[in-house]
């Protein structure tokens, strides 16, 4: 059973390192949509 | 031979599918527009309330011409020969030509069109069929069991134990099993929370109960993909179809049958279904999730639909030329009705999986549990495999350690 509790901890794991990951790479939709400055072009 | 209880249920899933069939949308007949000089009549406005199918391009069509234009010094010149119906239709159809300051990809899509379409599809036979379809898997695995009851070894259990699957092939199942539970249960969330789990916890309850389960979805489909691969990786080679397939298959697997052992390798026919739909159902929801996770960043439907049309599948299927000309959120909304359709197979297959692994089999789930069966169990799944474990294990012996 050790290796199925280990898989879960992985997923928990997997899931923050992700959202943080791709958040610190830029990888983000409000990123990516969004600026801090607005063209009036 | 299957007996009869089991036709009786085959016909019983089918008519439960067969159920809901609802009325689909007629196409309203051809309407005469004369009398109102090409403009919506009575008849356009019945038609729509009857949710008849029309063909609106007379409308959207019908957002002014340049060469028809006034010039300057008619009533109309200082609008350019174009009415305000008309520069409103064009807003309505997405065709008028304008700049906006916001510089996300979608963000010049005034009004889309299609979402109405893919909003009434989500609320209605994808939530339908989708769930009567969860609700019959569930209702046919209960009543397999009352006919069938737990599949028990034939001949006593030994004691002696085989390892099946070492730790690394476990680890690798249950993060993609795991992640596949959570990913289904907060996709229903998503799908059905609006309709069950307002009226229970109220709104502001289930408002950061969505939030946390889109979130879970969006970050532990990372999870899923790696254990996809890892899968994919460990037992492709052990699930090449092989002629002992075949006669797996012509007696149900001996899961209608007490006493009835087909041969069968480390994977029997029936796990290399399965083993193959979750490589072809992951794969597919893996690439529409990705899609879905980066918005219009990644759109995949106009490419699809055109490598499709190249080759005249949709033609052949009576489907037409597939559009290849999408809006941003028209990809986004195909690539989302295509995720859920997917899961809902998926879900469907995974649930026939799981009960046979746990309650369905006694000694299936020590499989994936502590990696090791019974010896008697193995001969009776998976006799041939159980012989080649033996054969490699006498080798070993007969060779001895190096020294």
């Amino acid at each position: 059973m050790k290796s199925m509790y280990l898989a879960f901890l992985a997923i928990a794991v997997v899931a923050v390192v992700a959202y943080f990951g791709l958040g610190y790479a830029g990888f983000s939709a409000q990123d990516a949509g969004s600026s801090p400055s607005v063209r009036l072009n | 031979m299957i007996p009869r209880p089991f036709f009786l249920m085959i016909l019983a899933m089918l008519a439960l599918f067969c159920a809901p069939v609802g009325v689909l949308a007629q196409d309203a007949p051809a309407i005469d527009r004369s009398a109102t000089g090409g403009a919506s009549t009575l008849d356009d406005i019945l038609a729509r309330q009857t949710k008849q199918k029309l063909d609106d391009s007379y409308r959207s069509t019908d957002i002014g011409d340049p060469i028809l234009a006034a010039p300057e010094t008619d009533p109309l010149g200082s609008l350019g020969g174009i009415s305000q119906s008309e520069d409103w239709r064009a807003l309505r159809y997405n065709k008028a030509d304008i700049t906006v300051s916001a510089r996300s990809p979608a963000a010049d899509v005034l009004m889309q069109d299609g979402g109405m379409a893919w909003l009434a599809f989500r609320a209605g036979p994808l939530s339908t069929y989708g769930g009567w379809a969860l609700i019959g898997t569930l209702g046919l695995l209960v009543l397999f069991y009352l006919i069938r009851g737990r599949i028990r070894t034939d001949g006593p259990l030994t004691g002696r134990k085989v390892l099946r699957f070492p730790s690394i092939e476990r680890f690798a199942h249950w993060l993609l099993g795991g992640s596949f539970i959570l990913l289904g249960l907060t996709g229903l969330f998503q799908l059905f929370g609006r309709h069950f789990i307002i009226p229970l916890v109220g709104h502001d309850a289930f408002a950061p109960l969505a939030i946390g389960g889109k979130w879970v979805h969006n970050n532990v489909a990372w999870a899923f993909m790696i254990g996809l691969i890892m899968v994919t990786v460990l037992w492709v080679s052990h699930n090449i179809p092989n002629k002992h397939d075949l006669k797996w298959l012509a007696v149900g697997g001996g899961l209608f049958s007490k006493g009835v052992h087909p041969p069968a390798k480390k994977f029997n026919a029936g796990q290399k279904i399965i083993f193959w739909a979750v490589i072809i159902l992951g794969l597919s929801i893996s690439v529409s999730g990705v899609s879905l996770l980066f918005p219009f960043e990644l759109p995949m439907f106009a490419a699809t639909f055109d490598v499709l049309n190249s080759i005249g599948l949709p033609q052949v299927l009576g489907f037409g030329v597939l559009p290849t000309d999408l809006a941003p959120h028209e990809d986004m909304q195909l690539a989302q009705t295509w995720h859920s359709i997917i899961a809902f197979v998926f879900i469907v297959i995974i649930l026939a999986h799981i009960y046979l692994g746990s309650v369905g089999m006694q000694g299936a789930f020590d499989a994936m549990g502590s990696g090791e069966v019974d010896e008697q169990w193995a001969k009776e799944h998976h006799g041939l495999w159980l012989e080649e474990v033996k054969a490699k294990a006498s080798n070993a012996k007969q060779v001895g350690p190096a020294e």
